[in-house]
């Protein structure tokens, strides 16, 4: 679960961050009054889950009051990669001398946080790593002893700064690691910080994506959710308890498994189709989330055929059968079908499906192969 | 026999008293796997399917000489199960439990660090060695044995591996679920090197999928390490960038992860990358 920049920062502003002081807005008077507070010129922050706001001039500099009002009243309302900008952030603008990237993210090598620094901050990080490689450092930290603080300040060195910054900056980083350890994150970002005209250090920017399986040690912080981050269809699904991500192919996929239904993808793919979903139902479902599935699969109108993909350890077949035939029960649809059940109970599920005339096939291919054919119409 | 589990394999079984616990506890006995204990704390004294139930993993191995444990609590008590396990002497732990905070692991890791002790998981389908022992939640009887070793991120995508291998004859040594998480106790690369000195692996099968580099990883060890033939299989060449698709581990961030640029790193060391699950069996067929 991704955070916005705002919800962001007043976390490591928490953990001794310093931040700009500024405050969101959802109306154009709202904008007006916040810069009207803070006075001089204001930086009009869009707030959506998605990279690329200032590209996409969701981000944007106001001289006075009176431009923040109008810039307030261009990016509210705006669609940034599919998502409706409904809050700005009118931060006031910072005397820019420099930009620093700073964050923490698991290192899946070494199973443990790292903090990845970089004295050319301003730019994805990302970016800098395929171009520039050698500007990216890096420190593992055992997540046993926490940040020690030569860790920080040999960072601080490493990264250039010098005098008075050092101290400014190992009090930062230890913030972020640490609101990166207490709020169970999987990345903890600031992009840039920033040295000001002033001589201070400051995180104009930031970011955190929360673990899902660990939302529930923090209701707080759960409770922040955007529901713009995902489709409707995604939120119902995760209500549901199904992994589902919409694509926007024509074949609807229903597959137990995580790895079982990125190959079914593949699959449908390789012989020609194109799948509209990723689906996977988890290990132990009942007829009950089937159901609730499929019913989400049809609410897609690109889907014009629909592949089930089940191979049974834990799940059973005729539970899977009779969720299909439920379903249909509650919403009739002409969309062709084809499903493919084998594994724990296959006998008694595949005989389910035949005596309601459903059609199925034994093999992973041919399967793929018949839902490419009935979704192009043959 | 395979590896890591086996004839010898006496098992304990942590949550033995829920509602999968129970159930695969069963499937596990019927298979043959040597079931010994389960922990449940507060259960002490009970019996599951024949099974003694104590509260704590000390007193199991105490009683039981246990030497392997299969977790199945949940999420929120696996990582203490594992350490819980680590201190009581086990020397396998496989924790099928799925959803279980990464920094949990992370911390669970560096407990593990410094004991004589392997991890397997979580979230993951376990392991088998055909006709000697099932540790986890695979449908033993999809398994043949034979002398073809599996290691895989991916659960049902194994059972449909193992199937069109089994369908056509060709048996299986063990067959390793390592599970999709960004943080696991047993990585390909160490199950490798395990298949690569067992005496009845003469073939390996790798099942990736996106996300990680841990199958580059793998590419570079096959290339520096293995004799024995590898055939692999990628799953997500069509998912799209930045979306998780289930497994944690599986998602593509930035230049890392995705499909081709695994397949690409297996077959630059010779590893032959088959599009289809059945297809790993065609491979293997061909260099039996």
């Amino acid at each position: 679960m991704k955070l916005h920049e705002y919800q962001s920062k007043r976390i490591f502003a928490k953990y001794g961050v310093p931040i700009p002081e500024g405050e969101v807005a959802t109306t154009p008077a709202e904008a007006r009054e916040i810069a009207h507070q803070i006075g001089g010129s204001v930086v009009v922050k869009s707030q959506v889950l998605v990279g690329g706001r200032g590209k996409a001039g969701g981000v944007k500099v106001a001289k006075d009051a009176d431009e923040a009002e109008q810039l307030a009243k261009q990016i509210l309302g705006m669609d940034i990669k599919g998502l409706t900008v409904e809050k700005v952030l009118i931060d006031p603008t910072a005397d820019i001398r420099d930009e620093i990237y700073i964050g923490v993210v698991i290192d899946r090598a070494q199973q443990k946080p790292v903090i990845i620094a970089s004295a050319e901050g301003g730019v994805e990080i990302e970016i800098v790593a395929k171009e520039n490689p050698d500007a990216i450092k890096r420190v593992a930290v055992d997540p046993v002893f926490g940040l020690m603080n030569f860790q920080a300040t040999n960072l601080a060195y490493d990264l250039g700064l010098k005098g008075h910054y050092v101290g400014q900056f190992t009090k930062i980083i230890k913030g972020l690691y640490q609101a990166f350890m207490d709020t169970d994150a999987s990345l903890a970002e600031i992009n840039p910080l920033v040295v000001t005209g002033d001589e201070q250090l400051l995180a104009v920017d930031g970011k955190i994506v929360l673990d899902d399986n660990a939302l529930y040690k923090h209701p707080d912080l759960a409770e922040m959710r955007d529901i713009q981050e995902e489709s409707p269809s995604e939120r119902e699904a995760r209500l549901a308890g199904l992994n589902f991500i919409k694509l926007d192919g024509e074949i609807g996929c229903m597959v137990n498994g995580a790895g079982l239904a990125m190959a079914t993808m593949d699959i449908v793919q390789h012989f020609g189709g194109s799948p509209a979903n990723f689906l996977d139902i988890g290990g132990g479902a009942n007829a009950e989330k089937v159901a609730k599935a499929l019913r989400i699969i049809l609410q897609d109108p690109n889907v014009k055929s629909i592949l089930f993909n089940i191979f049974g350890g834990i799940t059973r077949c005729d539970e899977v059968a009779k969720g299909i035939l439920e379903a249909l029960k509650q919403v009739p649809t002409d969309v062709p079908m084809v499903a493919r059940l084998v594994g724990t109970n296959e006998e008694e599920g595949q005989k389910i499906l035949a005596e309601a005339n459903f059609p199925s096939a034994t093999s992973l291919s041919d399967a793929a192969q018949q839902a490419v054919a009935l979704a192009k119409g043959a | 026999m395979g590896i890591l589990v086996g004839k010898n394999t006496r098992l304990v079984v942590q949550g033995i008293t829920g509602r999968e616990g129970a159930f695969h506890t069963q499937q596990m006995i019927e298979y043959g796997t040597n079931v010994v204990a389960g922990v449940t704390p507060g259960k002490g004294g009970e019996w599951v399917h024949g099974v003694p139930v104590f509260d704590t993993v000390k007193e199991a191995v105490t009683a039981t000489e246990a030497n392997t444990s299969i977790i199945y609590v949940p999420a929120r008590f696996s990582a203490d199960a594992i350490m819980e396990a680590a201190d009581a002497g086990i020397e396998l732990v496989v924790c099928i439990t799925e959803g279980v905070p990464v920094l949990d692991m992370a911390r669970a890791m560096a407990y593990l660090a410094n004991k004589d002790i392997r991890l397997i998981g979580p979230n993951c389908p376990g392991l088998i060695t055909p006709g000697e022992a099932k540790v986890g939640i695979t449908p033993g009887h999809i398994h043949l044995p034979g002398n073809v070793g599996l290691v895989s991120r991916s659960g049902t995508l194994t059972y449909e591996v193992v199937q069109a291998l089994t369908d056509k004859g060709i048996g299986q040594s063990t067959a390793v679920g390592i599970g999709g998480d960004p943080i696991i106790g047993t990585k390909f690369i160490d199950t490798l090197k395990l298949f690569e000195s067992d005496p009845l692996t003469d073939q390996v099968v790798l099942i990736g999928e996106i996300g990680g580099t841990d199958e580059q990883v793998a590419a570079q060890f096959i290339a520096d390490h293995m004799s024995k033939p590898v055939t692999a299989f990628i799953a997500g060449r069509t998912a799209p960038p930045g979306k998780r698709m289930g497994h944690a581990g599986a998602i593509i961030q930035g230049g890392e992860g995705t499909a081709d640029e695994k397949i690409r790193a297996l077959e630059a060391v010779g590893v032959k990358v088959a599009e289809l699950p059945t297809q790993v069996a065609d491979i293997v067929a061909s260099q039996m």
